[in-house]
């Protein structure tokens, strides 16, 4: 046997071993969504409960939030509640709800057991305006920088680490922007 | 104090791990017979230790001690006793507990059952059995500890996972672990083979055993996963290519060609560096299985600890372990003697083609699961790899293994005659052609008809090797049947155990039907030739549950055979929904029904599935663990392998 083809198989595990040691920093979970760095699509949607105000991508704009999808159904929004309490209530970020295809009694019932973590709720009933930002599933949270413009989509619930470590290095770059 | 005395005495298997992994080496290096026997009592202090560490966390979880964090993270007081036992490895944290009990489980075993092994071999297996003992200790006393207090004590836990609550599932990790973790053992040996410089039949002989149970294990491992999936998910699935099945069934496929090709070591002294090759590439499979699982590398429904650190941990692992030992292999082989020559047509030929496909098989599954990984560091694209991929590489290649595993058994060692194996086959010929032009009748797809025609003929082919034994001379068949080795016995029961998975594969995909309806009780639906109508939902409460439970009669032929019960279960801890499908189970189907949602005006969502031949899956996978266990039995692997000196001279 070779001396060089002896040395293939160490080779190849170097190689490998390269792509997971990046891959790690890689969040293959992310989809990228064609909407990034595009404008909100249109919407037009009551506001929950329901007083009367109209959410557009207007209301977004002139600070950065996030643009949270939920909806009392969902179990991993269960999850993820806690943690947006938190931010909410150390005032770290405005999250504004968008939700998705709940019947209102239900979506009440939720917010009083769990709390309210929202500075405003759209109510998307029928799923139209979730069509047209791509939600593949609850929870989605977009980052919406000051021109409200979508600037990061994350798919599924937000914690601990992702905040620390993606979403508020991005919110405080955002805010800095003009 | 029960968790401290876990914690402790971890530690302690750590640093008696520590001094295994270093001081027999030394001693065999210098031929110190005290050192190398260290190697022993080493061994089996750690299984001690390690085994009081995993009794007290089980302590832990069964007296519901939510004072321990993982405990109140994973368990309630509302919970079975089974599932609280269970809970113990439903976890990362616990697993890795299992994972470690389960190697040093093997690295005991060593003194126990390989009293006959050269005493250099031994303490060196025994020494590489330690640095692996090493790295996972470390890896659970820094990045993932079991034993963690929370203070103050919350009431009550959290819950295990309901999906997890299963009998099925309970028992699925263990022997995935036994599977894995059994791997480690070839590993061990071949380095062990690597640093001593030496691999012949002795070798090949002491490595065979640990691999077949090893293999055995995880077939059974894979089998109880894959049941589960399908009674628990309640979506007639029963493999799902998903990136964590893919990493099951990698290490599967490796073994298996590791299994064939030390028999070429054993048997004709020969494929010495592929087989030393394979090992290692087994095991680490068995590395990347766990990495995948625990990293968040790779998104799947199974990643149930995803941390980057300890993806960090356990990549560093896998760099340490395997990196070790192919740079060992690349200084070593060069310099290994090649073995024995054969013709391409011969059962060295047969099993090397073995080797080939099987390999190939994993390739393939490799690139499937890595692909979206590659891609997306490269050049940025984000692709997913889905069933039709994995479908027109696995099956293709699986029939044409089928179709030479059948004929390898009748070539003859070093040169074989192909016309006369294939004619002693016609009888499998003959079933084949019968079969394939009956599922054609039938009607399925081309692929599926020559899966059908494979599966016929390996299942005939193999009968056929007993046949061929026995001869024509009838009187004298008892006595050739009963003096067939147990190994050939082995190989015969787990190759029909293929054919019988194999051909429930191809009537699962030909033929399943499915029908959604929407049910009021008195209502009936049809699937396949059965009636299904609903008779009651009733609300039902379990020890830790509630539920919808429906009940059905079954009806064919206009009169009621069977009733069955499926149900929609709610765990108020952790809240979330599980599907308990009722199955109505006969040799050649299985009717599936499950209950879904309600509706206005008192109507329910009924899903029912006919499955032709689905139990011939999990069925073949028992018997493929059978033929393992008959193989293991074989008296030349119980008696051990010859004088090593007079193996070494019978082969040079």
């Amino acid at each position: 046997m070779s001396r060089w083809l002896a040395l293939v198989p160490v080779l190849i595990l170097a190689t490998l071993a390269l792509y997971f040691a990046i891959g790690l920093r890689t969040d293959t979970r992310t989809i990228k969504s064609i909407l990034i760095d595009k404008p909100l699509p249109a919407f037009d949607l009551p506001a929950f409960p329901d007083d009367g105000k109209r959410i557009t991508p207007e209301t977004l704009k002139g600070r950065v939030t996030l643009l949270n999808i939920f909806a009392s159904w969902c179990i991993t929004c269960r999850v993820e509640h806690p943690v947006l309490l938190k931010l909410a209530m150390e005032k770290r970020a405005e999250i504004i709800g968008l939700a998705w295809k709940d019947k209102p009694d239900e979506l009440k019932q939720w917010l009083e057991e769990l709390g309210n973590p929202y500075a405003t709720i759209a109510d998307d009933r029928i799923g139209r305006t979730a069509i047209d930002l791509g939600v593949t599933g609850a929870p989605e949270t977009y980052v919406i920088d000051k021109k409200g413009r979508i600037r990061y989509k994350h798919v599924g619930a937000i914690d601990d680490y992702t905040w620390t470590n993606i979403l508020e290095p991005l919110v405080k770059q955002l805010e800095a922007e003009t | 104090m029960i968790a401290e005395i876990g914690h402790f005495s971890l530690s302690l298997a750590l640093t008696l791990a520590l001094a295994q992994a270093t001081l027999p080496l030394y001693g065999a290096a210098k031929n110190d017979a005290r050192l190398m026997a260290f190697a022993h009592a080493a061994a089996t202090g750690q299984l001690l230790f390690v085994a009081i560490a995993f009794a007290a966390l089980t302590a832990a979880f069964v007296t519901s001690d939510f004072s321990v964090s993982l405990v109140a993270q994973h368990s309630h007081s509302a919970k079975p006793l089974m599932y609280k036992i269970a809970g113990v490895w439903g976890n990362h944290e616990g697993s890795m507990l299992l994972w470690v009990l389960i190697l040093a489980l093997f690295g005991a075993a060593v003194p126990a059952f390989g009293r006959n092994l050269p005493e250099t071999l031994s303490a060196r297996v025994l020494a590489v059995q330690g640095m692996l003992g090493v790295g996972f200790l470390a890896f659970i006393l820094f990045t993932s500890n079991p034993f963690l207090r929370l203070d103050p004590a919350p009431l009550n836990g959290n819950g295990l996972n309901p999906l997890l609550q299963d009998p099925g599932l309970a028992t699925h990790p263990p022997f995935l672990y036994l599977g894995y973790v059994g791997f480690s053992m070839a590993f061990s040996f071949a380095v062990a083979a690597l640093i001593e410089g030496k691999v012949d039949p002795a070798w090949a002989r002491w490595v065979r055993p640990w691999t077949l149970a090893a293999w055995a294990f995880l077939t059974l491992g894979i089998m109880l996963g894959s049941a589960w999936a399908y009674y628990e998910l309640g979506w007639g699935g029963w493999w799902f290519w998903d990136p964590v099945e893919n990493a099951s069934l990698m290490p599967w496929l490796a073994g298996t060609a590791l299994i064939h090709s030390a028999i070429v070591v054993e048997k004709r002294d020969a494929l010495k560096h592929w087989t030393i090759l394979l090992a290692i590439l087994t095991f680490t499979l068995s590395l990347i299985g766990t990495f995948l699982v625990r990293s968040g590398v790779i998104s799947s429904v199974h990643s149930f600890a995803s941390d980057p650190t300890r993806g960090v941990f356990i990549l560093a692992l896998l760099v340490a372990t395997t990196g070790g030992a192919l740079t060992l292999y690349a200084i070593r082989a060069p310099q290994m003697k090649l073995g024995n020559l054969f013709t391409a047509v011969s059962r060295e030929g047969g099993l090397i083609l073995n080797n080939i496909l099987l390999v190939a098989i994993t390739a393939v599954i490799f690139l499937g699961t890595f692909y979206p990984l590659f891609l997306q560091i490269t050049t940025g694209t984000q692709i997913s790899v889905g069933p039709p991929f994995y479908n027109f590489f696995f099956v293709p290649l699986s029939i044409v293994l089928m179709i030479a595993m059948t004929v390898g058994p009748f070539l003859s060692w070093k040169r074989g005659d192909l016309g006369q194996a294939l004619w002693r086959l016609k009888i499998a010929a003959v079933a084949a052609i019968g079969v394939g032009v009956a599922t054609a009748v039938v009607g399925t797809g081309s692929l599926a008809v020559l899966a059908f025609a494979a599966a016929a003929w390996l299942f005939v082919g193999s009968l056929a090797v007993i046949a061929g034994r026995v001869g024509n001379d009838w009187t004298k068949a008892w006595a050739r049947i009963s003096g067939l080795p147990r190994a050939t016995w082995g190989m015969v029961v787990a190759h029909i155990g293929v054919a019988v998975t194999a051909a429930g594969i191809a009537a699962v995909v030909s033929w399943t039907e499915e029908t959604v309806a929407l049910l009021k009780p008195g209502e009936t639906a049809k699937v396949g030739h059965y009636e299904v109508r609903l008779l009651t939902v009733e609300d039902v409460k379990g020890p830790n549950y509630t539920s919808k439970l429906g009940r059905f009669a079954v009806v064919a032929g206009g009169a009621q055979i069977d009733e069955l019960v499926a149900e929609r279960r709610n765990y108020p801890n952790p809240g979330s929904d599980t599907t308990e499908a009722g199955l109505r189970v006969r040799p050649l189907d299985v009717l599936y029904v499950t209950i879904g949602q309600s509706h206005p005006g008192g109507a329910w969502t009924v899903r029912m599935y006919h499955h032709p031949l689905v139990f011939w899956i999990w069925g073949g996978s028992v018997i493929m663990v059978l033929g393992g266990a008959l193989s293991l039995s074989d008296r030349r692997l119980r008696v051990g392998a010859p004088r090593r000196a007079a193996t070494m001279q019978a082969a040079e």
